[in-house]
């Protein structure tokens, strides 16, 4: 039993990379129409600025939690003034591909310069060791890691869903000719917007990397099961995305300890199971 | 919302007969490629890439459906060609039919569950199958994961022609593919290619003219997915394996950046654009990752200023189809 | 994928006939060095292997000789197809003698391949793979440094026969883990003991706490670690995060490099039992020369054994090609004149290639030293035994290989 609960934490914190990045992801498509295919490449920068603040600058983590989604945040903003606002009344295909390219540049420069096996960034002294729960063995830094998502997910949803800004940016999505109508500087909200998303994506980064260490490629796999997601809660809403990135993280967990070989594919399967059945998702509204 | 590719001009006798021009030149410069002095092996690789990128454009350019999975079929041909000839001691021509019969299986299955959803969720969905499918290839026994089928028979094609030989691997590898060429040339001519291009160009009139689209679209992908495991079991041929790099995603992103570059919806984009991309991987391998960055840098460009690709703007320049 | 790292203009056009031969000798030599560049093999091998490469051809003063040797690397990013496709060109295009290192047993038994298929000449020191002697043996081919029977017939006896019965096995899942698994379960069968469990983890794996936690709940007494590089480093300090060695369970690193045990740093890695068949501190001679290599690197790092096998089997080769007069572009000539000929460097001693292409030399079991015990940046492995090459290296009579059946 030990070993179930252990992989169900594992799960968990898998599951909160997920709900982190599929939040972004849905939040951008809320207001860009764009599915973020640089969001992997994101959630490396924010590890590995996480990496540099602490070896150039001798900022330590926490710091990191607060500047690294604010560093690569301000990168994304760059990126959507200069290209991805381009893009806008062409087909929603071009923001994928130019997405995509985005990622490959970001990824290979990394690559270049850090080869591609990871570099090392260490548990703050704080939340090192662990506690031996009884049913579990459990290392503090990822209990942390569990705790701090959900909490900044459901921030995230309190802000879109209950705040007055939350509530311009909604109508922005539904109606952005009426809301610029009301005097909305348009334009400026989706470039938050898309900061907003890439920052979740770079929190993400910080928390991982004294798990997965810093990595290049730490977010291009990362990111298609993060579709596959995206796909089975449908992007209508917040709640559904941060749910179902949990959920499946559980789930992964569980089928790593029941039938561990197919722990790298249930996600898919999952995927395609939604689509013969509810083909928009769960939560989904009909694209 | 415009569409991905241009309206190319309603099919003339002319445009026919310039298609045909273009064609011939381009297979007389590949025919003579043995006395040239190139490396054989890099242009074959680039031929088997220009089949796929045609076959993928096939969907994206005529269907509107953009496949962000489709090195899988390349891969999963590769796989059962491989596995055919080494382990069944196939002949090659049957040892080919292997693997377009299992990349025409698999596209029945994906393009069931993919055509479910249209634009960037299709691109995702596709995705995420090859996804799996790359995890079922490395835990499957007869692909030896990560290690791959290795030395592979070449083998006597119809028991004449020895594809050990560069040359006549070349020409066997040329034909097959300029055939692949004609087909897919043909069905993009056809009424069913017509049909095809006014689901691209607006759907709902389509469906309200009376057509079934979703046949259509289904269709459509089955003969992508099964000529790009055509091009897959080429492929095993010219490298003598068969890997997880096949069926991998930076496969498939690798297939749309040749199309793209060549030009989305134009018969001869997606040769031009495979030859110019493996030609960029051939001359700056010795760059390391920085063609990653050259590759992304190519999508960011065409996608801002170049969504035409060469070809696209070539024909458009001289107001033709090509 | 190839560079011309060292275009070594060696001596002018003295490509004359050498005095008594009937006829013109050719003196030129192209190495490749294919290495594993930028991944979790870099800094085991990578572009160290390429360093001790050309060391070992200005140490081997044929130069002065009228030899024109020249070198080029390519990376194979760990992947038999790219790995095969490099080989193949250098071959054919770049037309190159001998191919050196190649990590990654995968990559290492494809090129096996497509050198035999070129008649080349093979030296391989990065790839474990016993299979490459063994059941896939080829006349073109020498194994240098190590391999898993090797590996297994040391570390894996050493362990077995102090107590560590029972097994769990964190595998590689390509040929290197499943051979290294293969060859160690046949000791630990043989010693008594038995495997409880497995479990295969994919290349270049960063997060290893599912595959620990499976390891931990078979109660198994030792897990045993069936990979290398940055893999085997991830899954020691995991380990330590999980609190699996505080339980009571012993981890074996079957295979751990100089450089890994930089990486995990001693306060983790103390007191890891392993085998290498080079370290850097062992004698005079190998301090000079592990000297010499750490000026000239990047980093400034001592030499893996696999960088060390590298430079002597690339010495050993122009030791052979010398013997000949000239360069026959023969890959199975100059591998029998390589075997007829006893190996003897400053770095791996006396030795033999066998039939097989297995070159024997001794072992040596080591243990991490204490961070107190370490006086220096590189000062690691406390020596416990030496085991001779005879008895570390497959015996040819258990030996499948087809050369031998002659």
């Amino acid at each position: 039993m030990q070993a179930l609960y252990a992989q169900l934490l594992v799960g968990l914190i898998n599951g909160s990379f997920y709900a982190l990045l599929s939040l972004g992801l849905a939040v951008i498509f809320g207001m860009l129409n764009i599915i973020n295919f640089a969001h992997g490449a994101l959630y490396m920068m924010g590890a590995f600025v996480a990496y540099f603040l602490l070896n150039l600058g001798g900022i330590n983590y926490w710091w990191a939690l607060l500047f690294a989604p604010i560093i690569v945040g301000i990168f994304g903003m760059i990126l959507e003034r200069t290209m991805l606002k381009f893009l806008t009344g062409l087909d929603h295909l071009y923001g994928l591909l130019l997405t995509f390219g985005i990622a490959l540049i970001v990824q290979g420069v990394f690559q270049n310069y850090f080869g591609s096996s990871g570099l090392p960034y260490s548990i703050p002294d704080q939340l090192k060791g662990g506690m031996n729960l009884g049913f579990m063995f459990l290392p503090i830094y990822r209990g942390w890691v569990v705790i701090f998502s959900l909490v900044v997910c459901l921030a995230t949803w309190f802000l879109i869903e209950k705040t007055r800004l939350g509530a311009n940016l909604r109508a922005a999505t539904e109606n952005p000719t009426l809301v610029r109508a009301f005097g909305i500087n348009v334009p400026r909200m989706i470039t938050l917007t898309y900061g907003l998303g890439v920052g979740l994506a770079a929190l993400a980064g910080v928390l991982s990397a004294p798990i997965n260490q810093v990595r290049p490629l730490m977010g291009a796999d990362l990111i298609i099961v993060v579709f596959a997601v995206v796909v089975i809660g449908g992007m209508g809403s917040i709640m559904g995305s941060i749910i179902t990135g949990f959920a499946l993280g559980v789930i992964e967990g569980l089928t790593k300890y029941f039938y561990p070989e197919a722990s790298n594919t249930v996600v898919f399967v999952l995927m395609v199971l939604v689509l013969l059945v509810k083909p928009t998702g769960l939560t989904g509204r009909a694209a | 919302m415009t569409a991905l590719t241009d309206d190319t001009l309603p099919m003339s006798p002319r445009a026919m007969r310039d298609e045909m021009i273009v064609f011939a030149v381009m297979a007389l410069l590949l025919a003579s490629v043995p006395f040239s002095g190139i490396y054989p092996f890099f242009v074959m690789q680039a031929l088997c890439f220009a089949l796929l990128a045609c076959a993928f454009n096939l969907l994206i350019g005529y269907g509107g459906l953009l496949s962000f999975g489709h090195a899988m079929f390349m891969g999963t041909a590769g796989y059962c060609s491989a596995h055919a000839l080494k382990v069944w001691a196939l002949p090659p021509e049957l040892g080919i039919l292997v693997g377009i019969a299992a990349a025409f299986g698999l596209s029945l299955i994906t393009g069931y569950i993919s055509i479910r959803r249209q634009g960037i969720y299709f691109s995702m969905i596709t995705l995420a199958l090859s996804q799996l499918l790359y995890f079922i290839y490395l835990q499957a026994p007869f692909t030896h994961g990560e290690d791959g089928i290795q030395g592979i028979p070449q083998g006597h094609m119809f028991g004449v022609l020895d594809l050990s030989k560069p040359t006549v691997l070349y020409y066997v590898v040329l034909v097959g593919f300029l055939a692949g060429f004609l087909l897919i040339y043909r069905i993009i001519n056809s009424p069913f290619g017509e049909v095809l291009k006014s689901i691209r160009e607006n759907e709902p009139r389509a469906i309200s003219l009376g057509y079934r689209t979703d046949q259509y679209k289904f269709l459509a992908f089955v003969l992508s997915g099964t000529l790009a495991g055509f091009a897959g079991a080429l492929k095993v041929f010219v490298a003598q394996n068969a890997s997880l790099t096949d069926v991998h995603w930076s496969m498939s992103g690798e297939v749309v950046l040749m199309t793209l570059v060549g030009g989305l919806g134009t018969v001869f984009g997606p040769v031009v654009g495979a030859f110019a991309i493996i030609a960029m991987q051939q001359y700056l391998a010795g760059f390391g990752q920085w063609v990653t960055v050259i590759q992304g840098s190519i999508f960011v460009i065409c996608v801002l200023t170049f969504r035409r690709g060469v070809v696209g703007e070539v024909a458009h320049y001289f107001r033709r189809s090509l | 994928m190839k560079k011309s790292i060292a275009s070594l203009l060696l001596g002018t056009a003295l490509a004359v006939t050498a005095a008594g031969a009937a006829f013109a000798q050719d003196k030129t030599v192209k190495i490749g060095a294919l290495s594993d560049q930028s991944g979790l093999y870099a800094d085991l091998g990578g572009p160290g292997s390429t360093l001790a490469a050309q060391m070992a051809v200005e140490d081997s003063g044929l130069a002065a000789k009228g030899w024109k040797i020249d070198i080029i690397s390519g990376d194979h990013q760990n992947k038999p197809d790219i790995g095969t496709a490099i080989a193949r060109q250098w071959f054919d295009v770049d037309k190159v003698d001998i191919i050196v290192d190649v990590p990654n047993s995968g990559v290492a038994l494809a090129v096996n391949n497509v050198v035999k298929e070129k008649n080349g000449v093979y030296i391989n020191s990065g790839a474990a793979t016993s299979d490459l002697t063994n059941a896939q043996c080829s006349p073109n081919t020498v194994h240098w440094t190590y391999d898993t029977y090797m590996l297994a017939h040391t570390t894996g006896q050493a362990l077995v026969k102090a107590g560590g019965d029972t097994w769990f096995f964190l595998t590689a899942d390509y040929a290197f883990g499943a051979a290294l698994e293969r060859d160690t379960t046949a000791v630990i069968t043989a010693n008594g003991g038995k495997v409880v469990g497995g479990v295969k983890h994919p290349l270049n794996t960063p997060d290893f706490s599912s595959f620990l936690l499976q390891a931990q709940a078979s109660k198994a007494k030792i897990i045993g670690l069936a990979n290398a590089g940055g893999d085997t480093t991830n899954t020691i300090k995991q380990a330590a995060e999980f609190g699996i060695v505080k339980g009571g369970q012993k981890l074996a690193a079957l295979l751990l490099f100089l450089t890994d045990v930089k990486a995990i740093g001693l306060e983790t890695a103390q007191g890891l039992n392993f085998t290498e068949t080079f370290y850097w501190d062992m004698n005079d001679q190998t301090r000079a020369f592990s000297k010499r290599f750490s000026e000239k690197m990047k980093s400034g790092a001592m030499p893996t054994m696999v960088q060390a096998g590298v430079y002597a089997g690339v010495r050993h080769y122009l030791k052979a090609l010398d013997a000949l007069g000239g360069n026959p572009h023969d890959g199975i000539k100059v591998v029998e004149k390589m075997k007829s000929m006893p190996t003897e460097d400053e770095l791996f001693g006396k030795g033999e290639i066998q039939p097989n292409g297995r070159t024997i030399h001794n072992a040596y079991l080591f243990e991490v030293k204490k961070p107190s015990e370490s006086k220096g940046p590189w000062d690691f492995y406390k020596l416990v035994g030496t085991v001779p090459g005879d008895q570390a290296f497959t015996p040819l009579s258990e030996s499948k290989c087809a050369l031998l059946k002659k």
